[in-house]
């Protein structure tokens, strides 16, 4: 879940992004880690357990993915997890990953559309000692491996990782299922949303959220603003389509 | 896990800058990463140190040596020549366990972010991502890092304090390289490489590398914004009529209707380009991050109101599918021969 970037401001006194006032979304491309993992699910069986960290609220975004064919959906939610840069947020995840009893695949978005790090999937696959795949748009299981096209911008690689593994997958990489949403309701309140905190996963206060972060926020500070000249186009549709044209001509004769 | 009061700040010692190279050649944003690398690294009182990975690379340590470091280590082996996330990860980690860097940047490209959050982990150090801005906080001399932040022109600024080496990934064109210095030399010392096959858990078994359109450097492009609906079809003519390249916003990278690589902004591409004519874009901080080294920035929106006339120098306020027809028009008869 990403909080919608127009609706997060910051807080100056803790230097810490204030998103209890913003509204939700789901990442896009978890959207698409979510219906990989259903597509797969769908060739070879097994099944597929949804796994987030963040506040109690998150629940009904779980829900909805239920709703899309997840199985079961484990929520980490805990106070002393808030604040956490990549490094105890992975740890955090990787954490929850092994207290489930198997897992071959953990399937990820690339990167969340807030922070863009892209950081949380190789850092799980460092924390479980599991194979990775990175950025990829195809993802088949053949036997005990995991065959991935993995993109670089307009170059693309073909992958095979030994399983189990951490595999990303780049957004709009497919086409994500809409929920059922009788299987929505279903999953409201239900027990197919397990809620585990710290204690749950052996954590220490120290090695999680705001304490267990390597980066540390120094300041605050307002970026250096681009003088621009700001000079507004007059007139009506003509006058304007004329002037812009004129603006661009000395860029036609470079 | 290594508990932070453990380390021993003071044992970490030099400047290195990872040199992406890509079918035996350097990616630029490792030269654009020597060049600001230099100016920190004197100021640190640093050794700045590019390292290469790859096979048969000697000549791209000599060619770091010209565009600033003082000194290179090149990790050669067959198992390297292209990337490998598993084959990287290990010899870079083994190489920074065995010297103990200070600080490492990383360009924030495909392979540097995987290989990058790999690292960080397996070093138990911090890592900033899509860094805009570097400096050295005279206090501390610690690394700070500049990320900027949401709702405006506000940036972050981040530290590591516990954990090295300092760790930034940096996009490709916020910085920009030396000259190259022909007659400059320094060390180039061969690291051991220690790499088996069963290293390897995540093969490569087919590459297709085509060179990506590096649309930092157009000298003239239009960005689409959401406003165009994803309506590629009227910027790629006035692309055409202007001898453009095209770029996009986040959020049509989001629905499908273009490449990661157009990305514009300070998670995507940063524009060095004389002229930009943004369509449709409200002027999202992330995005405006992406234009400040632009010389001249056109805006057409239909709301006057849009942030995005703050950041432009000339100012259209319309309908993009009324305006931009006529516009074609207009300039038909105008457009240059090259």
């Amino acid at each position: 879940m990403v909080p919608k970037p127009e609706e997060v401001t910051l807080d100056p006194e803790t230097k810490t992004l204030d998103r209890a006032n913003a509204e939700n979304v789901l990442n896009p491309p978890d959207k698409n880690a979510l219906e990989t993992a259903l597509r797969l699910k769908e060739a070879h069986g097994g099944t597929v357990t949804l796994i987030s960290m963040g506040p109690p609220l998150f629940r009904k975004y779980l829900e909805l993915c239920l709703g899309m064919g997840a199985d079961r959906a484990i929520l980490l939610s805990d106070r002393t997890f808030a604040g956490a840069d990549t490094y105890p947020t992975s740890l955090t995840l990787a954490k929850g990953i092994q207290k489930l009893k198997t897992c071959d695949l953990v399937i990820c978005g690339e990167e969340s559309s807030d922070a863009s790090t892209a950081q949380v999937p190789p850092g799980l696959a460092e924390w479980l000692d599991m194979s990775l795949v990175t950025f990829a748009d195809e993802v088949a299981v053949h036997g005990n491996t995991v065959r991935a096209r993995r993109t670089l911008g307009s170059s693309y690689e073909i992958l095979e990782a030994d399983m189990p593994a951490v595999v990303s997958v780049v957004v709009g990489s497919n086409e994500p299922r809409f929920p059922d949403f009788d299987r929505v309701e279903e999953a409201a309140g239900s027990d197919w949303v397990q809620v585990w905190a710290a204690a749950d996963l052996g954590l220490k206060e120290e090695d999680i959220g705001l304490k267990g972060s390597y980066t540390i926020v120094h300041e605050l500070v307002e970026g250096e603003p681009v003088e621009r000249k700001r000079e507004f186009l007059e007139g009506g549709m003509e006058e304007k389509v004329k002037a812009l044209a004129k603006a661009l001509e000395p860029f036609l004769e470079a | 896990m290594n508990v932070p009061g453990e380390l021993q700040a003071d044992l970490y010692k030099g400047f290195w800058v990872y040199m992406e190279q890509e079918e035996g050649r350097l990616l630029p944003v490792g030269l654009e990463l020597l060049g600001k690398g230099r100016e920190l690294a004197d100021e640190m009182g640093e050794v700045l140190t590019a390292v290469i990975l790859g096979q048969d690379i000697a000549a791209l340590g000599e060619e770091a040596l010209r565009y600033g470091a003082d000194e290179v280590l090149l990790a050669d082996h067959p198992l390297l020549t292209g990337f490998n996330t598993d084959a990287y990860t290990k010899v870079m980690a083994d190489i920074i366990e065995a010297r103990k860097p200070n600080v490492l940047l990383m360009g924030a490209t495909f392979n540097g972010r995987d290989l990058a959050g790999r690292l960080a982990v397996r070093l138990s150090t911090g890592l900033t991502a899509h860094v805009t801005r570097l400096e050295v906080d005279k206090e501390s001399s610690l690394l700070l890092s500049a990320v900027p932040g949401f709702g405006g022109s506000i940036l972050a600024v981040i530290k590591t304090e516990f954990g090295r080496p300092q760790m930034s990934t940096v996009s490709p064109g916020i910085f920009k390289p030396l000259e190259p210095d022909d007659v400059r030399r320094g060390k180039v010392e061969r690291v051991d490489v220690r790499l088996r096959q069963s290293d390897i858990r995540c093969r490569v078994l087919e590459r297709e590398v085509v060179p990506a359109e590096d649309i930092g450097s157009a000298e003239r492009i239009i960005v689409a914004g959401m406003g165009t609906g994803g309506d590629m079809k009227l910027v790629d003519d006035l692309a055409a009529a202007l001898h453009a390249s095209t770029g996009v916003t986040r959020p049509l990278v989001d629905i499908g209707v273009a490449p990661r690589e157009k990305q514009v902004g300070s998670t995507g591409v940063s524009l060095r380009s004389k002229l930009v004519v943004v369509l449709g874009a409200s002027g999202a901080s992330h995005f405006v991050a992406g234009l400040r080294d632009a010389d001249t920035v056109i805006a057409l929106n239909k709301d006057k109101e849009a942030p995005i006339f703050d950041e432009s120098d000339v100012c259209v306020v319309g309908d993009i599918f009324e305006i931009l027809p006529r516009l074609l028009e207009e300039l038909e008869g105008k457009v240059m021969v090259v």
